[in-house]
């Protein structure tokens, strides 16, 4: 008892030192906030109700999406993007390999950063969220119908895809700034002669308002600095593009140090609308590259990639009016509009306060050409001139900023590890709350619209030690969640998440759950191996590859005894799940197959390949549990030797599959 | 899914327990129920009972050609890997369903399987008898049910 109490006091000055280091004292307690407060009560959704938002957090370095509800923070289903999943076999199946392909060849692994949702006049829609892959640069997409990833389209001339993917008020693009600058086009130079060499790729890629198909439009071939992070404007501002930038010293090495010589980089305005323009008028030059562009049809339950072979390329310096430079302070991180257009926060991540252009001003700047010279031919704008304000000693090391619809804005500071509320236009600090540590992004739900829903924050956190019971050196990743429709926020609840909670988009439950699909139509199922009846499921040699045609419904698989099979054959599995009704998948694996169990959603066709290599009878079976005869979701396959003279048979209760 | 099987469970323990008796721990559990189903619905006309759903009357008049063309396809997309005609499969043979069960029952059968299972006396004994293989919800609406039951009209 003494040991605990001793432990405890321990660790209480330990966190308390440990918080206090930034300078956060707000004059209240907020680590006892939960218990002098009804925050379970506010965070608790009782048994059979829903939650109030969807919140869609990134994964970092699992390359996936996950879905948690607020304000409960529970987790209801990881989404595969950028790396296989053996739990919904994506890139395991025949039918998801292809979403995983790229000009580098098949990547089962990316990691994914920035989702954002899908907009109409501004306003969420709920339609699609786009997410980047950072590593290998890619953007997907994914369909809020489904909750599936239903395409993926590289991204050429592009390294460290870290400025994306936000869209525009009408979802007109999704960008993919290159974080990394490098050679264009890709070749063999010497590192050390990087500056003015190397270049920075800025992507529009157009989505169809339609079916939401992605094209690159256009890529801004931009001077070689890093573009870190990006934010469309809207209302007055909607037609430009903000992105923020470091490294504008070019430096090649050691950039810890010697990408932070500049008193300022810079911000970049890219009127897209301009480029647009330019680029409908015939303007640009298409230029050979080479990547992938990866679509699933939810018809054919299919994805099939295409390597493109160009890409249209706009120098900037071209487009007279359209790519300006707004100085900002010590290697900007952040890039944030607020929902009225007007405001573009730049965070200097070593800068002692958080620097507000403003839309207008930086108008009439351009009319007026108040300029401080030009960087590779693209003006510079004069720094007082485009100066919307600046809040004063905020925190320590100022990354995101979100915004609540009410004319407040939220920042995280990641060395004094807190939130801290603001006031837009007088820019004067008026609440700040510690988080558990180290935060990263922030995410209000429709934060990135013109119509936040401005009830809760929810901050990303990098760091967590102490939080949670020790799981070893690891410790999970975590989110924490604040009330902020009162005055001050209050602390309600930590959750954990899956990898590391990048960034997050957030959307009310009603916009999304009305449009949720319950099951696949088998009339619409167009997989060119669907069967759709169990007369109609069949075994067919072909050389030394089998094809299995073959139907599940609780509680069997038909057919469930197959015979003719022999060593060496390349047997495939195509199977259709025949249910018609909500939540009833069926999974099939067999033993020893070199894959993952299909998970077959109603209605659905999948596919994997399993090697016969021995002698005898195999078993496969239904891997979700479907049924109270689940565990009767069973069948054999009968391997005879090489040459063997077993005839390809396949039944069902001892009779052919198709009788009456 | 979870749904589904707690309102298997839930039918099996209402299964096991409707004879009134204590549940034996030693017996196989679904038997005794079967027996005890089949008493009960041996008195009653089964043709009298329209089951539970969404149909209430159904007027039947010669036996519509286009129409058992239509329910013969929905039948075959449907509800063959359950049921064949011919023979008792995982559900019941449908030869002569018409006959021994009212039109009203077939369809909210087919329209309304997880409260027909749950409530319906006719349809525990049948779910008795398929061991517990409950009949699945296919989503079929009510214009495919009475297409279905012209298709069973033409198969007595
Ligand atoms: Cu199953």
């Amino acid at each position: 008892m003494k040991t605990i109490f001793k432990y405890f006091i321990t660790f209480t000055v330990v966190s308390s030192w440990l918080v206090s280091c930034g300078d956060v004292n707000s004059g209240k307690s907020s680590s006892q906030g939960a218990l002098s407060t009804n925050a379970a009560e506010k965070v608790y959704v009782a048994p059979g109700e829903h939650d109030d938002y969807y919140a869609f957090i990134s994964g970092g370095f699992s390359g996936q999406l996950a879905v948690y509800g607020l304000p409960s923070g529970r987790l209801f289903k990881v989404i595969p993007v950028f790396s296989v999943d053996a739990e919904k076999a994506w890139g395991f199946n025949e039918e998801t390999k292809p979403m995983l392909n790229t000009s580098h060849g098949f990547i089962p692994w990316d990691d994914s950063h920035h989702p954002d949702i899908s907009q109409t006049a501004g306003e969420l829609d709920g339609r699609w969220v786009f997410i980047n892959g950072n590593n290998t640069p890619r953007i997907a997409k994914i369909d809020l119908t489904t909750f599936e990833t239903t395409e993926i389209i590289e991204v050429p001339n592009s390294a460290g895809n870290h400025s994306s993917s936000f869209v525009t008020e009408n979802t007109e693009y999704v960008v993919a700034g290159t974080r990394f600058s490098v050679p264009f086009p890709q070749r063999d130079m010497p590192i050390s002669e990087y500056k003015g060499n190397f270049k920075g790729a800025l992507s529009f890629i157009s989505v169809d308002p339609e079916d939401g198909r992605m094209d690159i439009k256009f890529q801004i071939m931009m001077p070689g600095f890093d573009y870190d992070l990006s934010h469309p404007g809207r209302g007055a501002s909607h037609g430009w593009f903000f992105f923020s930038t470091y490294n504008t010293e070019e430096a090649n090495s050691l950039l810890e140090v010697n990408a932070s010589q500049n008193d300022k980089d810079f911000i970049a305005a890219i009127n897209w609308k301009k480029i647009e323009e330019y680029v409908n008028n015939g303007g640009g030059k298409k230029v050979p590259a080479n990547y992938a562009h990866n679509v699933y049809d939810e018809k054919t339950h299919t994805a099939t990639s295409t390597m493109k072979k160009e890409v249209l390329v706009v120098d900037p310096t071209e487009v007279p009016g359209a790519v300006y430079f707004m100085p900002t302070p010590k290697s900007p991180h952040g890039c944030d509009v607020d929902p009225s257009g007007e405001y573009i926060v730049g965070s200097g991540k070593l800068a002692a306060e958080l620097t507000v252009h403003s839309f207008s001003k930086m108008i009439k700047a351009i009319e007026n050409e108040d300029f401080d010279g030009d960087a590779y031919g693209i003006p510079i704008l004069s720094y007082e001139s485009t100066l919307a304000g600046a809040v004063k000693n905020p925190g320590l090391g100022p990354l995101h900023t979100e915004f609540d619809g009410k004319g407040n804005a939220y920042t995280t500071f990641f060395i004094s590890s807190e939130v801290v509320k603001w006031k837009l236009g007088t820019w004067e600090v008026l609440d700040r709350k510690k988080t558990f540590y180290s935060v990263g992004h922030l995410m209000i739900p429709g934060g990135n619209s013109r119509k936040p829903f401005g009830d809760y924050v929810v901050a990303m956190n990098k760091i967590t030690k102490d939080r949670y019971l020790p799981t070893g050196p690891e410790v999970t990743q975590s989110a924490q969640l604040y009330d902020i429709s009162g005055e001050k926020m209050e602390l309600l609840l930590d959750f954990p998440t899956v990898g590391e909670p990048h960034y997050a988009a957030g959307i009310a439950a009603d916009i999304v759950a009305k449009k949720s699909k319950k099951f696949f139509r088998l009339e619409e199922n167009e997989h060119k191996h669907a069967v759709k009846s169990e007369a109609e499921s069949k075994v067919v040699r072909n050389g030394n590859e089998v094809h299995i045609y073959m139907t599940m419904i609780r509680s069997h698989f038909a057919p469930d005894n197959i015979e003719g099979i022999q060593v060496g054959d390349k047997v495939y599995f195509h199977v259709t799940n025949l249910e018609q009704d909500y939540d009833v998948p069926h999974g099939i694996s067999m033993i020893g197959a070199n894959t993952s169990e299909l998970l077959i959603m109603p209605g659905q066709t999948e596919s994997f390949v399993w090697e016969a290599k021995q002698e005898g009878v195999w078993p496969f079976y239904c891997t979700d549990f479907c049924s109270a005869l689940h565990q009767e979701m069973q069948g054999y396959i009968r391997v005879s030797p090489k040459g063997s003279n077993v005839p390809i048979s396949f039944t069902l209760d001892g009779d052919p599959v198709d009788i009456e | 899914m979870k749904l589904k099987l707690v309102i298997v469970l839930v039918m099996a323990l209402a299964l096991a327990s409707c004879g009134g008796e204590k549940p034996k721990k030693d017996v196989s559990g679904a038997e005794p129920a079967t027996e005890k189903a089949t008493e009960a619905v041996a008195d009653a006309d089964p043709m009298a009972n329209k089951g539970i759903g969404p149909i209430s009357s159904v007027t039947l008049g010669e036996i519509d050609q286009t129409l058992v063309a239509e329910g013969e396809t929905v039948f075959k997309a449907k509800c063959t890997a359950c049921h064949k005609i011919s023979k008792k499969f995982v559900g019941p043979a449908l030869k002569g369903v018409t006959q021994r069960r009212s039109p009203e029952w077939i369809m909210n059968m087919t329209l309304n399987p997880e409260e027909m299972i749950a409530k319906d006396p006719i349809a525990k004994q049948l779910l008795a008898e398929a061991n517990g293989a409950p009949m699945a919800n296919q989503n079929i609406t009510e214009e495919e049910a009475r297409a279905l039951l012209e298709y069973f009209r033409s198969k007595n």
